[in-house]
């Protein structure tokens, strides 16, 4: 378009880092728009971020690419991202794994999606590995396929279960709104996709746990933002 | 139309070595190349350009590099008879957005990686955090081999590598199975290159600069980067520092 800012070294800079790492914090992303002005001898402002990350977008949007900015379901903490916008499957992974291990993926994201609480055991997954309709996987292949998917940041680990990576869900959240209509679940407070969530015993509504905190921000008798019932799960 | 500007031709290859994978019919010219364009929309052919560099950027993150007879099956399909343009697009327009340069590496073979067009800046990270012990490691063997004479044995790479604790029969908490990471990582990513000595019993091996570690990094690089370790002034290995100026 003819309004679109020119895009610099500087911004070329950025993109090649956030690209190397897949996904970057807040605070991360913007020493790195300072080094990047800094080295490139560009213009710098430090509350311009967004702008400086639109100006890429806009010369990423005919590759249907984009920088996307999301929270952390752990800490709540901004991420920027770059994503693949077409909405067609899994397509970024598509060049990068073979087919059973797509197909693993796949069935780990079912396994996570329909969870109570947004983590599938290890066990669980690794006994679909045998399970695999494109080729059978070993229980050991399996293992090292996740510690892949855990490096490549589209699956966390924890105490030995598995959850979707915040870099998987800045990417995949309209893929998974649309795919996994009924199971996925949006946050009561924040209307976006919630994997890691807290429920109401009652009314059955979910928070995402940073945003369960700031609803119940100092308060002594907890209770549901829709059915008022006690909250009965711990506040993180 | 200027595209030859750029160090080796992204095109079809004007024979049809290389290519048992994948037969092409006779190259096609430029101008038949300009009239197959024109049974196309204009958004079929970005598509196709936008696919392809999404297929490189994720490849070359993994610093695979990227053989012809797998672009050609897995992004460009029946647009084959448009193919340089496709290429030819794809590499402009990961210069203009990106600041990466698509480079053959090997014009034998068609090999491409994608290299930076932008100056290294001093201690910058360009790779996640488990990549960047696998990089220390592979920088300390490239400084070895060029400090060599550019070429050193395989034994003398991993007693050097022994005497850093770095062990080729223990699993290393960091490297995992070193001698799979240096022999086959290392030279599936084209960093290393690893060639048996002939007529040598036990099997010798020459392991030498790969085809990216020339693109990636310097003999200059290098240099600073031992002169740093040992305390002294570049100047002090007068060959390697001729060698590395020149």
């Amino acid at each position: 378009t003819a309004m679109a800012a020119p895009m610099t070294d500087a911004h070329r800079r950025f993109l090649q880092v956030l690209m190397s790492h897949g996904i970057m914090e807040g605070s991360e992303a913007r020493k790195l728009h300072r080094r990047c002005c800094e080295i490139h001898k560009v213009y710098y402002a430090h509350d311009k971020l967004d702008d400086f990350v639109s100006t890429i977008n806009s010369h990423l949007q005919p590759l249907f690419m984009q920088i996307r900015k999301g929270l952390s379901e752990g800490d709540g903490r901004a991420h920027y991202a770059l994503v693949n916008l077409a909405e067609t499957e899994i397509t970024k992974m598509a060049s990068d794994y073979t087919e059973n291990e797509l197909e693993l993926f796949r069935k780990t994201m079912d396994l996570i999606i329909s969870s109570e609480d947004g983590f599938a055991s290890s066990t669980d997954i690794l006994n679909l590995a045998d399970q695999l309709k494109t080729k059978k996987m070993k229980k050991k292949e399996a293992e090292q396929v996740l510690k892949v998917f855990v490096e490549d940041k589209w699956l966390s680990e924890r105490n030995g279960e598995y959850t979707l990576h915040t870099r998987c869900i800045i990417e995949m959240e309209q893929y998974i709104l649309s795919n996994y209509q009924d199971m996925a679940r949006k946050c009561y407070i924040c209307h976006s996709l919630a994997i890691q969530s807290q429920v109401c015993d009652s009314c059955g509504i979910r928070m995402h746990l940073p945003c369960v905190r700031k609803c119940f921000r100092a308060q002594t008798d907890p209770r549901c933002p829709h059915c008022n019932d006690c909250w009965s799960c711990d506040i993180p | 139309m200027s595209q030859r500007k750029r160090s080796r031709g992204l095109g079809p290859s004007q024979g049809g070595d290389g290519d048992e994978d994948f037969n092409l019919s006779p190259t096609p010219s430029h101008s038949q190349v300009q009239r197959n364009l024109e049974r196309r929309s204009q958004d079929q052919i970005n598509q196709k350009v936008s696919e392809l560099v999404q297929f490189l950027l994720v490849k070359d993150q993994k610093k695979i590099p990227i053989k012809r007879p797998d672009i050609l099956k897995k992004v460009i399909g029946d647009y084959r008879d448009v193919y340089s343009e496709i290429v030819n697009r794809a590499g402009r327009t990961l210069q203009q957005v990106f600041g990466l340069q698509l480079v053959e590496i090997d014009t034998k073979h068609h090999i491409y990686i994608l290299t930076s067009d932008l100056p290294r800046a001093e201690g910058e990270n360009l790779h996640r955090d488990n990549q960047t012990a696998k990089l220390g490691l592979l920088i300390v063997i490239l400084s070895f081999i060029f400090m060599k004479g550019n070429s050193a044995k395989d034994g003398a790479v991993w007693e050097f590598l022994r005497r850093l604790r770095v062990q080729p029969g223990e699993r290393h908490e960091v490297f995992g199975d070193v001698k799979k990471l240096v022999t086959e990582e290392f030279v599936r990513q084209k960093y290393l290159e690893i060639t048996p000595i002939p007529l040598t019993d036990p099997p010798e091996f020459k392991y030498q600069w790969g085809l990216r570690a020339a693109k990636e990094t310097s003999k200059k690089d290098v240099l600073r980067f031992v002169a740093q370790i040992q305390k002294k002034d570049p100047t002090f290995w007068t060959s390697q520092y001729n060698e590395a100026e020149a």
